[in-house]
């Protein structure tokens, strides 16, 4: 970015080109878009949902993008992760996402974490970052993610797939939780993993899009956020729905006596990896 | 009139495929036993052995938790929506 004679940036020419679309609207304007350049967003995961929130959080021009993922691409995945083609299988997720990322938006830094995030490194790699967006396909991924954002202090933009139906909302620390939502995870082994139960691969388009969707009104502070809304989305039906979540008193990371005051085993909480509950 | 039951993915394969019921119970705890005379094993699926709703298993009555209401007691009348939401993981 260029500066003015006050010291404060301004856009480029290239940049004025590339986000015209966006800029000439008054709820982005020069200053948005100047945000959005000057953001952070941390994607968990580039698989399904990863997968579109990243490319319209880059397209959009959100200045720096994190992508953390310790898969490699199988081919298995290129039905709904469209971040990665063909020519990428057996690579990296995160060498794939940042090629494709870089190609749409040379503009965007993009930071690769070709690594489990675990109650280890979690704080290190999210700190820098405003906000996170959820793409993650496990339950102690998602208790992890929820509790160190809410330890930290930053929204989480939230979404999950299932066959044909989605969720998502997002977390505002002090404002509600994903264990106010759902206080325990469903128990080990009563239900099928992702692989197994399958997923329409136009599902996480949508709910990805609507998570890319609320990182960038966060962003720019427009509009209405999903906080205190859980999103129903099922494509069978195509209908959207959504219920109220509340801030649970109770709740032992954000409620009023909180036994949670840093991140613990996730594995041994949840008892191992799962897709869905009730199956 | 009646209460509309939304039922979701992962419960369907109880309900013959239904993603919607009608039930006339006058609580949500009876609700769940109409279902479970219509389609065996709906309550297993999503009350625990002791009775309470399963902890990744939400119960929403006109989009509110019945946990801020008064939970499985909560009051239905007709016109009411019921939604059935677990915890998904996917991604």
């Amino acid at each position: 970015m260029a500066t003015n004679g006050n010291g404060a940036r301004t856009l480029t020419l290239d940049q004025i080109r590339r986000y015209q679309r966006q800029i000439i609207m008054p709820e982005v304007g020069s200053i948005g878009q100047r945000k959005l350049l000057d953001a952070s967003v941390l994607c968990i995961g580039a698989g399904g949902l990863g997968s579109p929130s990243a490319l319209y959080l880059a397209a959009a021009g959100v200045g720096k993008l994190g992508i953390v993922d310790f898969d490699v691409v199988d081919v298995s995945n290129l039905h709904r992760q469209i971040l990665h083609g063909n020519k990428d299988v057996g690579r990296p997720k995160v060498e794939s996402a940042a090629d494709t990322l870089r190609d749409i938006n040379p503009d965007v830094e993009i930071i690769g974490y070709n690594e489990p995030i675990n109650s280890e490194n979690a704080f290190d790699i999210m700190r820098d970052y405003d906000v996170v967006l959820n793409g993650s396909d496990n339950f102690p991924t998602r208790y992890l993610v929820n509790d160190a954002c809410f330890l930290l202090g930053k929204p989480l933009v939230d979404g999950m797939i299932f066959r044909f139906e989605g969720q998502a909302t997002v977390y505002q620390p002090g404002s509600g939780c994903y264990r106010c939502l759902f206080p325990s995870p469903p128990p080990p082994g009563a239900v099928p993993s992702c692989a197994e139960a399958g997923v329409l691969g136009v599902l996480p388009g949508i709910i990805g899009s609507i998570e890319a969707v609320e990182a960038i009104k966060l962003i720019l502070g427009e509009g209405t956020s999903l906080v205190n809304r859980l999103l129903l989305f099922d494509s069978l039906a195509m209908e959207f729905r959504q219920v109220k979540i509340r801030r649970d008193p109770t709740c032992p990371l954000c409620g009023d006596e909180p036994s949670i005051s840093e991140l613990i085993d996730y594995e041994a909480f949840c008892g191992g990896p799962a897709a869905s509950a009730l199956s | 009139m009646s209460i509309r039951v939304r039922v979701p993915t992962p419960l369907r394969n109880v309900t013959g495929g239904l993603a919607d019921l009608e039930a006339t119970a006058p609580t949500v705890l009876a609700c769940f036993g109409e279902l479970e005379t219509q389609f065996p094993g709906f309550s297993d699926r999503v009350l625990e052995e002791n009775g309470e709703v399963r902890r990744f298993v939400n119960v929403f009555v006109n989009g509110e938790d019945i946990r801020f209401l008064d939970g499985l007691n909560t009051a239905l009348k007709s016109g009411d929506e019921l939604s059935i939401v677990p915890a998904m993981a996917g991604g």
